[in-house]
């Protein structure tokens, strides 16, 4: 098997379980693959509570329940108690959205953790547009509902060039409404984020002013509220440690079943995706092409081969690589040592001067109808 | 930050603390998090139920551990656990 050589394989301690695509909300940043609306063949209830099983003997303890907007899916309180019983920590993704009273003490009764919610910006007007919904109110109103009920609460902002001006009012809204965890996650760009960049990427003068703005509130609130601060990798000059290494800790299973060593790898070319509809989690995450084909060093090229720092950001995201290069085997163009670092600063360079994105020139929402289209093109 | 010796050590009640059968060792999980723990960590915060001070749990800890001189390494792992936000303290009396 390619790439697998010697390395020792640990257990997976992360399962991301994407219920579903469905989802109330079209954000234009979704790290949903475009096509999505070819994949809605979902999974089961059985073959879920199958999936959590064999997940947690293999070593899996923390449980993303995610989407999609997972509350679409009426088990998820089955779900959620066969994982409480398995000894998982499960936390719900979610955008808050049909998410009463009533269904949050049914979660708590059936034994989940956590809520995090999304909210897309701190002033009404705009967290409606870019969710393409009227959702605000709805979401501030669920935000004291799970503290209500004892959740640890996590509010969960992404950021981009739409919203990055508001760093300010997102965090006094975070203390509002006293989270517990504030995830200002800058933009990856994946899926429909991808297909936004030009609109949503932001410049570097304004990453660096709303990180200077974060990095404050972070020391003042420390012991209050936590900050965790996703960057914008683009704007690094070293790549991410891209899922801790390729089929170390984490395992995503997408709503149709497809087993993805990370969850935008459904878009890498040739390899070959298990599914839990066929295997079980044991062979996939030990014996499958797609989880050892980056495993270890052995795949790696120049300059990665032979850098030190090959150990910790294990030559960073295969996808981002691949996105680029059209070669998902090279260093992340992130990296400063690329050869390819040109082709990222190419597009930091077209946000700098505007010419990217003509002002007026639309989002593309994350909808079954634009999907579609966008399939078929 | 120094430790009030008269303070007592719980758990806190938004992290679970958990023995992984399969990593063999204790774990502390919280929202989107997860940290391995060594076993005399695990041991200290097994002693974080809410009626032990700093001097009690150290008695406890060399006790069964047949040794001495452990007060600095639990006075500093309490420290670092409060920071943590793993546990909270509260006056005893």
């Amino acid at each position: 098997m390619a790439g697998s050589g010697n390395a020792r394989i640990t257990n997976p301690r992360w399962l991301l379980a994407e219920l579903t695509y469905r989802c109330p909300l079209q954000c234009p940043y979704c790290s949903n693959p475009v096509d999505f609306a070819q994949h809605l063949n979902e999974l089961g209830t059985e073959d879920w509570l199958r999936v959590l099983s064999e997940a947690r003997a293999m070593g899996a303890v923390q449980l993303g329940l995610s989407g999609g907007e997972p509350l679409t899916r009426p088990d998820l309180a089955i779900l959620v108690r066969h994982a409480r019983q398995l000894g998982y920590y499960s936390n719900l993704i979610t955008s808050g959205q049909g998410l009463t009273e009533e269904r949050i003490v049914e979660l708590r009764e059936a034994g989940l953790d956590h809520i995090q919610i999304s909210i897309q910006s701190p002033e009404k007007t705009l967290n409606d547009q870019l969710a393409g919904t009227e959702s605000f109110e709805n979401k501030k109103t669920v935000a004291r509902l799970v503290k209500k009920h004892g959740y640890p609460m996590v509010l969960c902002v992404v950021i981009h060039r739409q919203n990055i001006h508001q760093m300010r009012e997102i965090l006094e809204m975070a203390i509002e409404l006293q989270a517990d965890y504030l995830e200002l996650a800058n933009t990856q760009y994946y899926g429909w984020a991808l297909l936004n960049r030009a609109q949503l990427l932001p410049t570097r003068a304004q990453f660096e002013e709303a990180e200077a703005i974060a990095q404050d509130y972070k020391a003042r609130l420390q012991g209050r509220m936590k900050i965790y601060y996703v960057v914008p990798d683009y704007y690094e000059d070293r790549p991410k440690a891209c899922m801790n290494g390729w089929g170390t800790t984490f395992l995503t299973i997408a709503p149709d079943g497809l087993a993805l060593p990370c969850h935008a790898a459904r878009d890498l070319p040739g390899l070959n995706c298990p599914n839990v509809r066929d295997m079980s989690i044991e062979d996939i995450w030990l014996h499958s092409e797609a989880f050892n084909h980056f495993r270890g060093e052995d795949w790696m090229r120049e300059p990665c081969r032979t850098c030190p720092e090959r150990t910790k950001d294990f030559g960073g995201c295969r996808c981002q690589a691949f996105q680029f290069t059209g070669d998902m085997n090279a260093t992340d163009p992130v990296c400063g040592l690329s050869p390819h670092r040109a082709l990222v600063d190419r597009v930091i360079g077209a946000t700098e001067s505007g010419e990217q994105a003509p002002a007026g020139q639309p989002l593309t929402f994350r909808n079954t109808r634009n999907s579609r289209l966008l399939a078929a093109d | 930050m120094a430790l009030d010796p008269n303070s007592v050590f719980q758990f806190s009640p938004t992290h679970r603390l958990q023995w992984e059968e399969t990593q063999q060792k204790h774990v502390i999980l919280y929202p989107e998090g997860l940290v391995e723990l060594s076993d005399s960590a695990a041991e200290i915060l097994k002693l974080c139920d809410g009626t032990r001070d700093l001097s009690e749990m150290v008695t406890a800890l060399e006790n069964k551990f047949e040794t001495t001189d452990l007060m600095d390494d639990v006075a500093e792992f309490l420290e670092a656990a409060l920071h943590n936000g793993w546990i909270r303290e509260r006056s005893h009396h």
